[in-house]
């Protein structure tokens, strides 16, 4: 598909992944812009300091954090045309990722539950559409690492197709860093 | 088109031909060119049909050709429709018909995502006028200002189809910045460095970036702006603590970017057209390429210009008031090097360089109004009044119009094969100048006497009649001149002389090959050793700096490929996805029930082009082949 030599000598799909996560930078950014200017303007509770559970984040922020090292390890057996340890890697980013993504929704149930909803105050609104286009992101991950893993299970994800995963991982890593500054921002530094 | 005639003169001829069914399914960058030209010229004559309704009602005092509500629908669809059905597609169709030819390319990219691109632009559109149908048009300005779109003092569905196909429309726009970004750095012939590239293609690499990073600042306004409508949220509104600020900043972050996004491929345009028709390189072409990027860069810090009236504060208003000011320096410095590019040229008075140099001439009226806004007392004296509709006008019509025109004029010959006329051509020009003028300068007479924007009739005791009577008599004016463009183009498909290779003595690669080109555009891969490759083939050293070597420049294109090419197979994948994205949009009218049916789509589309070869058993494959080509 990159058979074609090109200009600087990096595939395309490659160079259009980083091209996206530019463009993801800003869709992040300015998300997380508006979740700082309206910090402390709710009108009425609950407000983050009563609400937010950092013990428990922290937990699912490393698990978020293992599977970056799992995609890695990934890519390095299909690279090497390791099948088995690629089918391992890839389930291991798919079941850390499921884990993170269970953590939300518990986290997001729990706080419904709590009374903090999207209607409720500006930080219900600013932090459920932040941290749910995060775990949005964080799903189309998991399908695109399904997707990978049923190939390899079907034998089309030799060596040669070392991309595909590659690319898939950019994107991983990139929303894995999102994380650790919407972590940051929204539960360290209240 | 009807090139039936010369079909045998031709044997490049089929790069058109097919029914609905190849034009659904195309990937060739070429044909998607067309179809982002064919649509942008349709709404701009729909656009431009709300404008003439807009000056009828205005042509008089007490005007009653449409009443209050009919007219904010009509300023607010004309606006919409001209930024993102008319000025950027039509842009878009010059960047897909010509950025692969302009830097050696057999095709973009992504072939298949740049349809996709298309596609979803095209439902977007659809959706978006699908309004006047069903429902009501969306009423509250294209710059849909917080508290007037929102579900208490808007509750119709005219703010949920304007949301969300425009919000379609950016994924379009985003999908294509990534596709055109990587095509301009990754995809350019063996020695086309980047200070080799096309001014206009140098143009449209800006842009590119512009609309990456400038597009998701607007998607998430409308997600927030979806999320107040569609879930009770309270992003702006104050009695929960919201503000409407919140918006004006996420919409010119992405908004003033945009105003560049509209202007520079028109910039581009007329660095290529000015040199071709003046017998000159380009003056100073470094300085034009970095000034096009540090208006790019610029373009970024000046959006609050745009909220003065809010009372931002001294601190920021000085700010973005110096940043505006700056701005003017890159483009004062274009503008000279225009006018130096003309200085002791050959001047060839063709409809092309007509039309550029109309839009350096209209462009700088323009662009000196908006010197003046960027002072915050002027700005707030003139903000909301008819002199901003002066102003903008002058940069969008003088400016990307003009200069989109000249494109068009200029690249004709390569798109259709066919000459067009040169008369009908200058008469569109002096109509389209004179009608423009008429329209648009009495604006500024009008804002200063206090007229203020989107009023729908006004008193007959303040005087505005007279300057209003006779903008509306130039909107007709620029109406005839449209008129006049289609019959010319009518004509020229129909039966117009036919186009040679090189019709203008150009010196860029697309007029290396036949017109119109070949469907695999370069039946081999050029060598590029200067920025006017053909130019040096043809004539020879220049006083061009990047020919001090010896070079020879490139050659023109042989008939027949010499080695087999293969060429992408059509694919309807992307199209279908395009399908179901338009229906995840446009189902929130509806139900839940047409959103997942959508999503299925959507899903099924992109798993079935993902996995779906790019070349096929059957693709298009030319020249000598093993098992015999086409």
């Amino acid at each position: 598909m990159d058979a074609h030599a090109t200009t600087f000598g990096v595939p395309n799909r490659k160079m259009a992944m980083w091209v996206f996560i530019a463009s993801e930078c800003m869709f992040f950014g300015s998300l997380i812009a508006t979740y700082l200017s309206y910090e402390g303007k709710s009108l009425v509770g609950p407000t983050p300091r009563e609400i937010l559970n950092i013990p428990l984040t922290s937990v699912s922020t490393f698990v978020l954090l293992m599977s970056s090292l799992a995609m890695v390890l990934a890519l390095d057996a299909v690279q090497k045309g390791d099948r088995r340890m690629t089918r391992a890697w890839l389930g291991g980013v798919i079941v850390l990722g499921g884990l993170f993504l269970g953590g939300q929704v518990f986290e997001f149930s729990h706080f419904y539950h709590e009374g903090l909803t999207l209607q409720q105050n500006l930080f219900g609104a600013t932090f459920f559409v932040l941290t749910g286009f995060h775990g949005a992101h964080v799903t189309v991950g998991v399908i695109w690492m399904i997707t990978l893993l049923v190939m390899s299970l079907r034998g089309t994800l030799g060596p040669d197709r070392s991309l595909d995963v590659e690319v898939a991982g950019l994107y991983w890593h990139f929303v894995d860093v999102v994380w650790i500054v919407i972590f940051t921002v929204v539960y360290l530094i209240q | 088109m009807s090139y039936s005639a010369a079909a045998t003169a031709n044997p490049h001829a089929s790069l058109y031909a097919g029914g609905i069914r190849s034009w659904l399914t195309t990937v060739d960058h070429k044909r998607i060119g067309v179809l982002y030209g064919i649509s942008a010229l349709l709404y701009f004559v729909v656009g431009g049909v709300e404008a003439l309704i807009i000056r009828l009602q205005l042509a008089s005092a007490e005007g009653t050709v449409v009443g209050a509500d009919t007219f904010n629908q009509l300023f607010t669809m004309h606006g919409t429709t001209m930024v993102f059905l008319v000025l950027m597609p039509l842009s878009a169709a010059l960047f897909n018909y010509m950025i692969p030819l302009m830097i050696g390319a057999r095709d973009v990219a992504f072939p298949r995502l740049n349809a996709f691109s298309f596609w979803t632009f095209f439902f977007g559109s659809l959706l978006l006028n699908l309004s006047f149908f069903v429902g009501s048009p969306p009423d509250a300005g294209w710059f849909g200002y917080a508290n007037l779109t929102s579900k208490q003092y808007n509750p119709g569905m005219g703010i949920d189809f304007w949301v969300l196909s425009v919000q379609i429309m950016g994924i379009a726009s985003i999908a294509s910045a990534v596709n055109f970004t990587v095509t301009i750095l990754n995809m350019r012939a063996p020695g086309m460095s980047l200070m080799r590239m096309p001014l206009f293609v140098w143009m449209a690499l800006v842009t590119q970036v512009l609309m990456l990073l400038a597009f998701p600042a607007i998607t998430v306004a409308f997600i927030f702006l979806l999320f107040d409508r569609f879930f009770g949220t309270h992003f702006y509104i104050p009695s929960a603590g919201g503000t409407p600020i919140l918006w004006q900043h996420l919409f010119w972050i992405f908004g003033h970017p945009e105003v560049y996004i509209l202007i520079l491929p028109s910039f581009g345009v007329v660095s290529e057209v000015l040199p071709t028709f003046s017998r000159k390189p380009l003056f100073g072409a470094p300085f034009v390429i970095f000034s096009g990027i540090l208006i790019g860069f610029l373009g970024f810090g000046v959006w609050s210009h745009h909220m003065f009236a809010t009372g931002l504060g001294a601190v920021a208003d000085t700010a973005f008031s110096l940043a505006t000011m700056l701005i003017a320096i890159p483009t004062g410095v274009k503008i000279f090097n225009w006018i130096a590019t003309l200085w002791g040229g050959h001047i060839h008075f063709k409809t092309p360089l007509y039309f550029a140099v109309g839009m350096v001439a209209l462009f700088i009226i323009g662009g000196l109004s908006g010197i003046m806004h960027a002072s915050p007392p002027v700005d707030i004296q003139q903000h909301d009044s008819y002199f901003v509709v002066a102003h903008l006008h002058y940069v969008f019509f003088g400016g990307t119009v003009f200069g989109l025109f000249a494109g068009l004029y200029y690249w004709w010959p390569k798109i259709t094969g066919t000459m067009i006329g040169e008369g009908l051509g200058k008469l569109h020009f002096w109509l389209m100048a004179i009608g423009m003028n008429l329209t648009f300068f009495p604006m500024h007479f009008l804002g200063m006497d206090g007229m203020p924007r989107r009023i729908y009739t006004y008193a007959a005791d303040l005087g505005w009649e007279r300057w209003n009577t006779v903008a509306t008599i130039g909107a007709f004016v620029i109406a005839l001149s449209v008129l006049v463009f289609l019959i010319n183009a009518v004509r020229s498909l129909t039966g117009g002389e036919r186009a040679t290779a090189d019709p203008w003595d150009a010196a860029t690669l697309e007029w290396t090959m036949s017109s119109p080109p070949p469907e695999y555009n370069f039946a081999v891969v050029p060598k590029v050793n200067s920025a006017r490759p053909y130019w040096l083939y043809k004539h020879g050293p220049t006083r061009d700096i990047s020919t001090r070597t010896k070079a020879e420049g490139t050659p023109p294109q042989p008939d027949n490929p010499p080695e087999r090419v293969d060429l992408p197979s059509p694919s309807g994948w992307p199209t279908l996805a395009a399908l179901g994205l338009a229906l995840f949009g446009g189902g929130a009218l509806v139900g839940l029930w047409l959103v997942l049916i959508g999503v299925a789509i959507l899903v099924f589309g992109v798993y079935r082009w993902a996995f779906q070869p790019l070349e096929r058993a059957g693709h298009p494959s030319f020249g000598p082949a093993p098992t015999g080509g086409r």
